[in-house]
């Protein structure tokens, strides 16, 4: 489904992201590790379009995305959160959705009235995910006056809006408590129970073993391993990456 | 009465004026070329039905259309840049067309007398309203009539995906970006939407007050301009409505009687608006009286 191929990318003279190649399976939750500044969000930001890529080539579908503009990629099935939330805080929670809609075939304007609340089909399918993040209850409150943990559950919701194939998630449970990285391990499965593909990057150990499929390992913005959650565990580079060499 | 009636035309004209900065501002660009296209739009259509005896209606809409394309035109190149490089850019671009309004020499002969743009001497003899023998009354209707079409436009517009998307666009472009938008399409229509509108109160303004000249078209009324949706806030059309009302209605006649303080009380009424209620006077934000910290969630 995703083709990354020899990565790299430079900040001056830093380089945060070293030949990296790996892929992801439709259908599978990918989940990408690595000790702080190995490389992870660059990896997302790139996927993402926020960044550029310095050399190397990213295939989503068949196609080259590499330098395709950020707003083109969500119609293409790629959405993302961002892991220093960034909601539209003025804007209800409702609204915060209904933009997102925006590239399934619905105008920008039309007579979509506050109170009507957009066309059917499209009112529903928000109601839905509204349903499934557990907002549907806070949907005309402004995003900024949310919690935090609602506001990163509009994050995720306002994602899956777009309707995508391919769903980038940047720590998504970072300052979430035990109970809300419990719901959020559900959603996830969820997710991939409704033919999403999943690529996690998270901090959350616990939570990244039980629901990835397949693990990536970043440090030093270079892969050190790859493989299902086993192998990744009783690798010795990762353990050396994370818990340093034995003396 | 006459007075009244000619207040009431003022605030209709700055209205539309208030509005055009307002939808440019509701996607997060601060413009201060607002004056340069309601000055356009001014001398345009002062041309059309004086020079060229076009009626009224379609010379304004000519006006905002010309208006309009111009936004169009600069707001590509504009766009690429934001926030103060933004501002400096619309008020350089501003003074460019003061200077060609300056510089507009265009006289011809209509019914034996010499009319026309004069450059430095402005352009007199817009007479439409005497010629047709509208009464004060007249014009003041017909202008509210024009602001409450154009205010109930951008009300409904407001609520459409559009005011949504501008919004957003306005609050974090990476994120509007993020969820599909493409966010020059929307500022360069902002951009546009925002130069007819105030090349539409430029057409009013150029009929109401007869004669115009460069120097009305400058930074001052680009000031005004922006301050207007900055004091009303963005929540909604309304409040720039009611800072146009306080600004020129209570700054600017009512307190006439201390002549040119007034301009040191509105520098300090704009200070302690944005200290004390940042997000405008009508914002349901503003209900903490002191905010300290602007954006939640961060």
């Amino acid at each position: 489904m995703l083709h990354v191929r020899a990565l790299s990318k430079n900040f001056g003279g830093i380089r945060a992201l070293d030949d990296l190649s790996f892929h992801i399976q439709p259908g599978e939750i990918h989940g990408l590790i690595g000790p702080n500044g190995s490389g992870k969000s660059t990896t997302v930001n790139l996927i993402s379009g926020l960044y550029t890529a310095s050399s190397g080539t990213i295939e989503f579908l068949g196609k080259d995305i590499t330098s395709l503009p950020l707003h083109h990629r969500p119609m293409l099935g790629i959405s993302r959160t961002f892991q220093n939330i960034r909601l539209f805080g003025r804007l209800s929670v409702w609204k915060n959705l209904w933009i997102a809609q925006r590239q399934n075939g619905q105008k920008p304007v039309g007579f979509l009235h506050k109170w009507i609340g957009g066309e059917g089909a499209a009112r529903d399918e928000i109601d839905e995910i509204l349903e499934f993040s557990a907002l549907h209850h806070r949907k005309d409150v402004l995003a900024a006056n949310l919690s935090f943990g609602e506001q990163r559950r509009l994050e995720l919701a306002r994602a899956i809006a777009c309707k995508p194939k391919l769903i980038l998630m940047d720590e998504p449970a970072a300052g979430m408590n035990l109970e809300e990285i419990s719901n959020l391990e559900d959603r996830i499965v969820n997710l991939k129970q409704r033919g999403m593909t999943v690529l996690l990057i998270e901090h959350h150990m616990n939570l990244v073993m039980s629901v990835s499929d397949r693990i990536t390992v970043l440090n030093f913005g270079r892969k050190i391993a790859e493989g299902t959650a086993q192998s990744v565990q009783s690798d010795p580079a990762v353990q050396e990456a994370y818990l340093g060499v034995p003396a | 009465m006459n007075f009244y009636f000619s207040l009431i035309q003022v605030i209709g004209i700055h209205t539309l004026l208030g509005l055009s900065s307002y939808w440019i501002l509701l996607s997060g660009q601060v413009s201060l070329a607002q004056a340069a296209f309601f000055g356009i739009g001014a001398y345009l259509a002062g041309m059309l039905t004086t020079l060229w005896g076009w009626p009224l209606v379609p010379a304004i809409l000519m006006a905002a259309l010309v208006s309009g394309t111009v936004a169009f035109v600069v707001g590509f190149p504009a766009l690429r840049v934001r926030g103060l490089i933004l501002v400096v850019a619309t008020l350089a671009f501003g003074e460019m067309v003061r200077v060609v309004l300056f510089n507009l020499n265009y006289r011809i002969v209509v019914d034996g007398v010499e009319v026309g743009p004069a450059g430095g001497q402005g352009f007199s003899h817009i007479r439409y309203f005497p010629i047709n023998g509208w009464t004060v009354f007249d014009v003041m209707i017909f202008i509210w009539v024009v602001v409450a079409i154009v205010m109930a436009g951008l009300w409904w517009l407001d609520r459409c995906r559009i005011g949504a998307v501008l919004r957003a666009v306005g609050e974090d472009e990476v994120a509007a970006q993020a969820t599909g938008i493409n966010i020059t399409a929307i500022k360069v229509l902002a951009m546009t939407v925002s130069g007819a509108l105030a090349g539409l109160g430029g057409g009013v303004f150029a009929h109401y007050t007869t004669h115009i000249e460069h120097v009305q078209f400058g930074i001052v009324l680009a000031a005004f301009a922006i301050s207007y949706p900055i004091l009303g806030g963005l929540s909604s059309v309304f409040g720039t409505l009611l800072a146009v009302i306080f600004i020129q209605g209570f700054l600017i006649e009512g307190l006439r009687f201390i002549g040119d303080w007034r301009s040191l009380v509105f520098g300090l009424f704009i200070v302690l608006v944005m200290n004390l209620r940042p997000e405008g006077l009508l914002h349901p934000f503003s209900k903490r009286p002191v905010a300290r910290s602007g954006k939640a969630g961060g």
